[in-house]
């Protein structure tokens, strides 16, 4: 995976995790350009497209779209799936996921896709696993913040 | 000096602006804040004001004046701030840029930190950003580190070995002794970033990739467990075992079984048993069975198992679910040449997509289609695809027209039929036929002699009715010059003599 993104309906970015190394202006321009298109295609249309030399895989989970530029060689069918662990995976954590969760808690998201994959690859395929980290992270947190 | 607001009552502030230019004053007031509160080094807030100054950048406003801070934070002792800094050195830092490189000396300690949750934070960043010279320095660190027995840091160490060996190939090398025994893990974390790695080293070199072919015997048994062992809840996925899992084993298979008739002999099996037994009502199955498709057509598997592949695709083309008939396409596009007989039996199913309303299977059955044309099915081919092209979005027309020329170049069954062919593209989507059409149509037309008389007659009382096609006037204009004779004299056996009214055009 290259790059994931989370937006709205109305385009506005909740979340953007990058693989690759671009300057925060070409970030900007493929970003714009991206969720101008996905939000575009209309209902009926396959989770899939062609854009610039990479393979776009999206889905939308209520009022927020999940946007994955994957490589030629990457399987469409299960990158849904990782989408859809993610936002199982959000689910959990939050107590029945919303947008806002995601606006307020922005650094959790991050965290829990950071404990979910690693240079955009699979690091966990249990879920279980996945959450019992954040847990326990979170608990650390609490600690450290107890004692300073 | 009042503590600086709280990152959750920023966000609540700002999204009580009403407009853009209230929403950037609120952010101005606020960086204002921020840049201070920096300038005094203050460490017991540092880690809000990141926090926030990176919600700011998420909103498309610069934060560059937070990349130093992210670097104190990430030094710092305290959990919070490590989690915040290294999230903001992921989101603010390029890695074109010098001061990424203070960072190294931060990374490798906390590689080496006795929390696990900190060297796992290094391990994250360095696997998602680090350049080629992090990578070469701290490289040592990350594969002692795939060495350990801590499941949750080997996982995170096998990917980020992953990235190091993208920056910088020749430390490849140096992850091979780690390898050993990565696959004995029952670990489906560390089982399922080893594949990644295995599977990024053999892409990379030929010499690895012989190296790990006597892998094939126990990945094939890891993906046989897989599929046997009963209900895993901590891994099932709508009935099926770790299906991501099992996804890349096939993956790292198909690049083993590449070329090779004994790697592929001992996976042959296993492929024919995934290929039947996988449960197709959800997608979760579809992907697996979408991968093992793509494996059986890219190893040296026996005919049987590649019909079976071709079928799961035929079967995948009727599908109700549009994305599974999109990769069906994709595949059956990239077998179309090796296994042309098998995806012909698919064809009906394939020109139905023709009528589909996704702009993408439009396109890829357009391109099926015509590798798929040939003498048996030309005219039947062709009506549909000439139904196509007078209904399918501007943007085909052009590759629909050309397509079509060279199928009608190959095929055609008759001179008659022929021109007809290319007159009703012509009238259909003559604007959009590419230039270098005209002359090849007109050197056809001048080829077949004894269709002059037809075909100027033809196109005399196509432009007759619309002028506006320029390639279709261009090529009328030179037939009416050339056998005008014929037009006017009413030669044509095949069609009732016309009247010719003689006009200036335009």
């Amino acid at each position: 995976m290259q790059f994931m993104l989370l937006f709205s309906r109305q385009g506005k970015l909740r979340l953007q995790k990058w693989y690759v190394p671009l300057s925060d202006k070409e970030k900007k321009k493929i970003t714009r350009e991206l969720v101008q298109t996905v939000l575009a295609r209309k209902p009926k249309m396959c989770s899939f497209l062609e854009w610039r030399d990479l393979k776009i895989v999206y889905k939308r989970y209520a009022s927020l779209y999940f946007c994955c530029a994957i490589e030629d060689q990457d399987n469409e069918l299960i990158t849904l799936e990782i989408i859809h662990r993610y936002v199982e995976l959000l689910d959990k954590y939050f107590g029945s996921v919303c947008e806002l969760d995601i606006i307020f808690n922005f650094e959790k998201a991050y965290f829990i896709l950071d404990e979910f994959l690693l240079g955009g690859e699979v690091q966990e395929t249990s879920k279980k696993n996945v959450l019992k980290a954040i847990e326990q992270a979170d608990l650390l947190q609490e600690v450290t913040l107890r004692h300073a | 000096m009042p503590a600086p607001i709280r990152l959750r009552e920023l966000i609540r502030t700002i999204r009580t602006a009403r407009t853009q230019a209230e929403e950037r004053e609120m952010i101005q007031k606020e960086c204002a804040a921020i840049r201070s509160s920096f300038r005094e080094e203050d460490n017991t807030y540092r880690c809000r004001n990141v926090a926030k100054l990176l919600y700011m950048h998420m909103l498309g406003y610069p934060a560059h004046f937070g990349q130093l801070e992210c670097l104190k934070l990430i030094a710092s002792q305290k959990f919070t701030d490590k989690r915040i800094g290294y999230l903001g050195a992921m989101l603010l830092l390029d890695e074109r840029q010098d001061v990424h490189l203070l960072m190294t000396n931060c990374i490798k300690n906390d590689l080496n930190h006795s929390t696990q949750y900190v060297q796992g934070l290094a391990l994250c960043t360095l696997g998602c950003m680090g350049s080629s010279e992090m990578c070469r320095d701290l490289a040592g660190e990350v594969e002692k580190l795939l060495k350990t027995s801590n499941s949750y840091l080997r996982k995170k160490a096998a990917l980020c070995a992953v990235h190091v060996i993208r920056k910088v190939p020749e430390l490849m090398e140096m992850f091979l002794p780690a390898t050993k025994n990565l696959l004995n893990e029952k670990n489906h974390g560390v089982l399922h970033t080893s594949v990644v790695l295995l599977t990024e080293m053999c892409e990379r070199s030929p010499d690895m990739l012989a190296h790990f072919r006597k892998l094939v015997p126990q990945l094939v048994r890891i993906l046989k467990n897989l599929i046997m062992s009963g209900y895993s809840p901590e891994h099932d996925v709508s009935g099926i075992s770790d299906p991501f899992l099992q996804v890349r084993i096939l993956r790292l298979l198909r690049i083993l079984g590449r070329n090779d008739d004994d790697s592929s002999e001992a996976m042959n099996d296993i492929l024919a048993q995934v290929a039947t037994n996988t449960e197709t009502s959800k997608n979760v199955g579809n992907a697996i069975l979408y991968e093992t498709v793509l494996t059986i057509m890219d190893i040296k598997s026996e005919s049987g198992l590649r019909v079976l592949a071709i079928n799961i695709l035929g079967r995948f083309l009727l599908n109700n679910d549009k994305n599974i008939r999109y990769v069906a396409l994709t595949s059956l596009l990239k077998t179309v040449q090796t296994d042309h007989n098998a995806v012909q039996r698919h064809r009906s199913t394939i020109v139905d997509c023709l009528k589909d309303l996704d702009v993408s299977i439009k396109r890829r059955a357009m391109e099926l289609s015509f590798a798929l044309v040939n003498g048996n099915n030309i005219r039947g081919m062709m009506k549909e695809l000439l139904y196509f092209l007078d209904s399918c979005e501007p943007e085909f027309k052009a590759d629909c027209a050309s397509g079509i020329f060279l199928a009608a170049e190959k095929y055609a069954p008759s001179k008659r039929w022929h021109i007809d062919t290319i007159m009703r593209v012509l009238t259909t989507a003559g604007s959009y036929v590419r230039d270098d059409a005209v002359p090849n149509l007109i050197q056809l037309i001048t080829n077949s002699v004894e269709m002059h008389a037809y075909t100027v007659q033809r196109l005399y009382k196509a432009i007759l009715g619309d002028y506006s096609q320029q390639p279709l006037v261009q090529v009328a204009a030179w037939c009416i010059g050339e056998y005008g004779d014929l037009l006017v004299s009413g030669q044509c056996e095949e069609e009732e003599p016309i009247q010719v009214c003689l006009v200036t055009l335009g």
